[in-house]
């Protein structure tokens, strides 16, 4: 799985990880809010991109976040540095894995947003 | 420490609701919010009396963060924050920014915490100069 592949831990306490969007919305509204309410409860930098080489957002922004709008399917990589790191890049892969709390299926789940 | 309120200010009362559905659906409980709007016969408008108990009702010593729609809801926001007490005046904002958008965005910055101006940057990035 891609899921692993971009687990590493450098000397400056930078960890980075990557997970796919499987839930029928992916990065939209609702998500974007649960994302950036769980990035802020870390002290540690903590960034979001839908490329390893970035552009690199600060996912403590909802309005930088809500701008992302990143598809089902798409690669979310996450990005974090300083004190809990390590910690912040596997709550926030949890809630990506766990597709946002939301539904999976795509077709009974247009509403969503 | 307690976080940012919200205030939503719009003519139609069924926006003001709904804009505070989305931010109490999306966001969660974790921040006081109050909305108003409409004229006491049914019709369309804001007040400021209405406006001062939003206020009222969604405070929070950090402050309260109030997003309006058109014209009167600005002035008349204005108006109510001007007739608060000295020391609560200064923690009160009117935003700049699109009213439901905005509402949701500074709701989700006041949840993890945020000081008042941050909460209205966040608001007002929405809609950049």
């Amino acid at each position: 799985m891609k899921d692993q592949a971009m687990k590493h831990l450098t000397a400056s306490e930078q960890v980075t990880d990557c997970a796919e969007l499987i839930n029928a919305v992916g990065l939209h509204a609702r998500p974007s809010v649960k994302l950036t309410q769980l990035a802020k409860i870390f002290d540690c930098r903590v960034e979001i991109a839908l490329s390893a080489d970035g552009p690199w957002v600060d996912a403590k922004s909802p309005v930088k976040v809500m701008r992302v709008k990143a598809p089902r399917g798409a690669i979310l990589h996450v990005r974090t540095s300083g004190e809990g790191a390590r910690g912040a890049v596997d709550a926030l892969m949890a809630l990506v894995r766990g597709g946002f709390g939301e539904a999976m299926d795509e077709q009974a789940d247009q509403s969503h947003g | 420490m307690a976080n940012v309120g919200i205030v939503i200010v719009s003519h139609s009362p069924k926006i003001a609701e709904g804009a505070a559905d989305m931010v109490r659906q999306m966001v969660g409980d974790s921040v006081n919010l109050a909305f108003t709007g409409g004229d006491p016969g049914g019709g369309l408008g804001t007040g400021v009396a209405s406006i001062r108990e939003a206020i009222d009702r969604a405070w929070s010593e950090a402050g309260v963060a109030i997003l309006v729609d058109l014209g009167g809801a600005e002035t008349n926001s204005e108006m109510a924050v001007e007739m608060l007490d000295a020391e609560r005046r200064g923690r009160v904002v009117v935003c700049n920014a699109p009213i439901v958008e905005g509402a949701v965005m500074a709701a989700t910055e006041a949840s993890g915490g945020s000081s008042l101006e941050t909460v209205r940057r966040t608001a007002e990035e929405l809609s950049p100069p």
